[in-house]
């Protein structure tokens, strides 16, 4: 089954691929793009808008980028993602987990188009699914802020209980437990991935509670500007956020999607793309720290630069056992990693979080 | 769970934050409507006020003149609808609704270079000896300018309804702009003014939260408070003193639901977040089914238009 | 000083003309804008109102986004005309889908043609059952039903997202706020292969013939119009206030609700907490652009749809900022609402006295 599923994927890959290079030889490769939120939003669809402007830069004339930003994950979506295919957009990029089934169904009305689709898990013969491993960034950033909290609570600002934050939650904790074994987490449950408001006051009332490391899995910088105003520390998302917060950034984990934008465009330019799952991580770039606050102590950076060159050269896994669920039963052996199965559905918090994980 | 870890003090003065934006925008549009106008167009005088306010705090790195060009710029707004709705006869809702649009991609187009920047206008009180004591120190002097100031404008719009000529005039004519206008007042003008305030106000309700509460610019920010201020007024029914416990409300539901989030307590955050709308219904047909009541608190006039006859 | 004095009668020339008058005046300040933005002016006013006609698949797009629209303006038009202030349309559209799209989650797999009747009934019960709460509100306690029905939608945007996140949720999901994909037959027909225009699109254009015959030729549409024009004459005449209310509200709801319906089974296939996206605040704007008349009605959806069609077209092509679509937008709206005047209003010069 999945052979020949794979087979067919490859062979309709090469036939349409050929077609694409035929097509290519009078035209730049005209690439559109589909952001969930504006471009000016200094998280999430920024640093996807940066990377499309180092697809530009890399590839000159030879190709031709276009965007629709604001695009809402509803009715919309599908109509967007068909006119940048019919308007000639031969790999199309859609960003948000939200385009996922408008992806797949414009996909298969065009079949000489190539769609890469953003944390995602539904794939086709031209659509392929990309996402970062943010959870080795999580690991790093535990792992200064168990070094760095005083008070040992840290807040975590979470979006929806989806597995991609429950990872990163559960990846932040074992690493700053490995540090700190006193630190307790407190998570905050916001249900927005954007409102500016209710980030600052989440990040007050966490700050209320004695927390004095803030992390955010959410989209804006309003948690930095606030643990600046009240001297505590904080970490950026998605975006070096440092302007926010000179004093209280301490580093953030940064999306950069330009290695993998700029090598599926010359993928497609060379007629070999073919439809995959990349989960790309530390190691080839797709997940980068900004530069780390000078006010960290030295032997803390060298902590998280050891982690960070330990992931990158596969030495270190987040997730390594001995670990168990919350209610006590194991889940990882001494010594064994977590398959990515188990990281993809993750839906349950690790041995030590306190509070019940929103069902 | 540990309840008593919740400093009821640091819980108060995080919820005055959130409710003060709700607080300006609200007051504004509770003058808005006692003049029997329905202004729907809130949101996006709110959100062209923050990116007004933000721009010119952050050029000038005053708070004062921040706050002054965010009412500035939700009154130009107000105006356009003013004359939309006083002088061509536009249905006030349709309008209302195509000016929170309006308003939304003006302050984006106007904000685009200022995503990404910060700001830090202070503003904070800060008497030395007072604002230590403890509890009433911080709860009474702990605060910033604007929080003063929207306190202020309560009890200023409470008193102007209650205590002025001018005030008796403008629910005159939205009680009954026919008999308000056969008497000799200018209905037309005292909506156009009571419009005009109602922008004011919201745009300072916007600058808030750009200001002093995130403090930072993004498109969008205001993310629905310009429609929960609406809320507030009818949960309020039009008097100032029900609209500051309104305000305090609205904005106290999220505030201690993230507090208790924070303490590690697991709700179901949409359920809870539904209370006070649910509150408000019924509020509403509380104070309607008491017809006699009803007619002291709600505008008869609102939302229909007028046109003197001549 | 510029004066306006109210016209005898309506003028029929104005009926015509002020639209016209708002394009070009739209055309005008947008173009302006375009500049100013560093665009191509003629071309974005091209791109947004005349290409999406010479695109067959915009063409069809118009249907989708424009249903919609006109369905739920039509039946709010019917209220507004009688003085029923139903602006909280956005809750009954969220409310049918969301009882249309739980019955098609509980029949998942089940196929049948039965399916989609029931699923559209629910969906209707549903938008006209949360309707019914203004109107029994104001019938009963004299609550007003601009602000209740405009509450109620903020409680459905939570009801349906605490759902989605809850009970409706797709087990297979990874927990992402968003149900199950609908099976093929709880799935709306498609009208013109290749398309997402739905059957949704000829139900719309039935609710506007019927709302005209009804306006016309019905008793019920005197009775509306009575109530709107001279509600105590229409008392006078022994007609129900009470049934009038519930009446209008509940049709508004059904037909909302329906849309909500169309909206889940049709172009989205699921419940998703994005679902809602403003067709029950836009349906009012198009009620009052289409001059609450059905057939106004439908020409003000099409304009309003083509904007938004246009206006992608015009971010894809040209890389127009999404805001200057909105402000675009608003100006068209306000030009036509302004303009508007002077169909029962005449513009005279006097001298200041």
């Amino acid at each position: 089954m999945t052979f020949w599923r794979k087979a067919l994927g490859a062979a309709a890959g090469a036939a349409l691929a050929a077609l694409g290079v035929a097509a290519q030889a009078q035209e730049p490769l005209k690439i559109g793009f589909v952001y969930v939120g504006p471009t000016g939003d200094f998280g999430w669809t920024h640093e996807h808008d940066l990377a499309r402007q180092a697809v530009e830069k890399h590839f000159g004339d030879k190709v031709e980028t276009t965007f629709v930003e604001n695009v809402a994950e509803g009715p919309d979506a599908e109509r967007v993602i068909r006119q940048m295919a019919q308007s000639g957009q031969k790999l199309i990029f859609t960003t948000s987990f939200g385009f996922m089934n408008p992806t797949l169904k414009v996909a298969k009305q065009f079949p000489d188009v190539k769609f890469e689709h953003a944390t995602g898990f539904k794939r086709d013969v031209n659509v392929s699914t990309y996402s970062a491993r943010f959870y080795e960034g999580r690991h790093v950033i535990g792992l200064i802020a168990g070094k760095m909290t005083k008070s040992n609570v840290i807040g975590y600002i979470a979006s929806f209980p989806i597995p991609e934050v429950v990872r990163g939650i559960n990846s932040a904790y074992l690493a700053a437990k490995s540090v700190n074994p006193n630190v307790q987490f407190r998570v905050v449950w916001v249900n927005t991935w954007f409102d500016p408001g209710k980030e600052a006051d989440a990040a007050k009332a966490l700050i209320e509670q004695g927390a004095d490391v803030i992390m955010q899995h959410t989209d804006s910088a309003a948690p930095i500007t606030i643990a600046e105003e009240k001297g505590v520390l904080a970490f950026g998302q998605a975006s070096d956020m440092t302007k926010f917060g000179p004093k209280a950034h301490l580093t953030a984990i940064m999306d950069n999607w330009a290695p993998y934008y700029i090598a599926r465009t010359q993928a497609v330019l060379d007629g070999t793309w073919e439809s995959k799952d990349t989960w790309d991580g530390i190691a080839p770039g797709m997940v980068a720290f900004a530069p780390y606050n000078p006010a960290l102590p030295k032997e803390v950076v060298a902590l998280a630069e050891y982690a960070r060159l330990g992931i990158s050269l596969g030495k270190i896994h987040p997730f390594t056992g001995p670990i168990n669920k919350q209610d006590g039963t194991p889940w990882l052996a001494a010594g064994e990693t977590a398959p990515d199965g188990d990281l993809l559905g993750m839906n349950f918090y690790v041995e030590g979080i306190e509070g019940v994980l929103p069902k | 769970m540990d309840l008593s870890a919740l400093d009821p003090v640091k819980l108060a003065l995080s919820l005055i934050i959130a409710a003060t934006p709700l607080l300006f925008a609200a007051l504004g549009e509770l003058i808005t409507e006692k003049s029997g106008v329905l202004n729907l167009g809130v949101e996006g005088m709110m959100i062209v006020g923050a990116i007004g306010g933000f721009a010119t705090g952050l050029n000038t790195g005053s708070l004062a003149l921040g706050v002054a060009a965010a009412a500035a710029a939700g009154m130009a707004l107000a105006a356009l609808f003013a004359l939309m709705t006083q002088y061509l006869m536009s249905n006030q809702v349709a309008t209302g609704l195509a000016l929170t649009l309006f308003g939304l991609g003006v302050a984006a187009l106007a904000g685009q270079d200022y995503a990404g920047k910060t700001l830090d206008v202070g503003g904070k009180l800060d008497i030395p000896g007072l604002t230590d004591l403890p509890v009433i120190g911080p709860l009474l002097f702990g605060h910033d300018a604007l929080v003063y100031l929207s306190l202020l404008m309560a009890v200023a719009v409470w008193r102007f309804l209650t205590r002025s000529r001018a005030g008796l005039v403008l629910r005159a004519v939205g009680e009954n702009h026919d008999a308000a206008h056969a008497i000799g007042y200018p209905v037309r003008l005292v909506r156009v003014g009571a419009i005009l305030f109602g922008g004011a106000m919201a745009g300072i309700g916007g600058a808030y939260l750009a200001l002093v509460q995130t403090p930072l610019w993004v498109e969008g920010m205001t993310a629905g408070r310009g429609w929960i201020a609406l809320a507030i007024v009818v949960f309020a029914a039009w008097r100032p003193w029900r609209a500051l416990l309104g305000a305090y409300l609205f904005g106290g539901v999220t505030i201690v639901q993230l507090n208790l989030q924070a303490l590690g307590v697991a709700i179901q955050s949409q359920y809870l977040s539904m209370a006070p709308y649910l509150v408000t219904i019924i509020v509403l047909a509380i104070i309607s089914a008491d017809r006699a009541r009803a007619r002291l608190d709600a505008p008869a006039c609102l939302g229909r238009p007028f046109h003197a006859a001549s | 000083m510029l004066e306006l004095t109210r016209r005898r009668e309506a003028s029929k020339a104005m009926l015509w003309l002020t639209p016209v008058f708002a394009v070009i005046l739209t055309i005008v300040a947008g173009g302006l804008l375009f500049a100013l933005l560093g665009k191509d002016p003629v071309e974005a006013v091209r791109l947004i109102f005349v290409q999406p006609f010479l695109d067959p698949f915009s063409r069809t797009e118009l249907l989708v986004k424009g249903t919609p629209l006109v369905l739920i303006a039509i039946g709010l038009s019917l209220g507004f005309r009688a003085g029923v202030w139903n602006i909280g349309a956005e809750g009954q559209f969220i409310m049918g889908a969301l009882v249309g799209g739980a019955v098609a989650l509980a029949f998942y797999e089940i196929p049948g043609v039965w399916l989609l009747p029931l699923m559209c009934f629910a969906g209707m019960a549903g938008g006209a059952a949360w309707a019914m709460i203004p109107a029994i509100l104001r019938i009963r306690f004299n609550a007003n039903e601009i602000l209740v029905s405009l509450m109620l939608v903020y409680v459905a945007e939570l009801l349906l997202s605490a759902l989605v996140s809850g009970p409706l949720r797709d087990p297979d999901g990874f927990n992402f706020p968003e149900s199950r994909m609908f099976h093929d037959s709880a799935t709306l027909p498609i009208l013109i292969s290749g398309s997402r225009a739905h059957i949704g699109a000829a139900v719309a254009l039935g609710a506007v013939i019927a709302a005209y015959v009804l306006l016309e030729r019905h008793l019920f549409g005197f009775r509306i119009k009575l109530f709107g024009q001279a509600p105590r004459a229409a008392r006078f005449a022994g007609f129900s206030e009470a049934g009038l209310v519930a009446a209008c509200l509940g049709l508004g709801g059904a037909l909302a609700g329906l849309a909500g319906v169309f909206e889940a089974s049709g172009p989205v296939g699921q419940l998703v907490p994005a679902l809602p996206q403003g067709y029950g605040f836009t349906a009012i704007i198009v009620a009052f652009l289409g001059r609450l008349n059905p057939l106004g009605v439908l020409l003000a959806g099409a304009v309003m749809a083509l904007t938004y069609i246009g206006g992608e077209t015009a971010q894809i092509s040209m890389n127009l900022p999404a805001a200057a679509i909105n402000v675009f937008q608003g100006m068209l709206l306000f030009f036509l609402l302004g303009i508007d005047v002077l169909v029962n209003y005449r513009l005279r010069w006097r001298r200041a006295a």
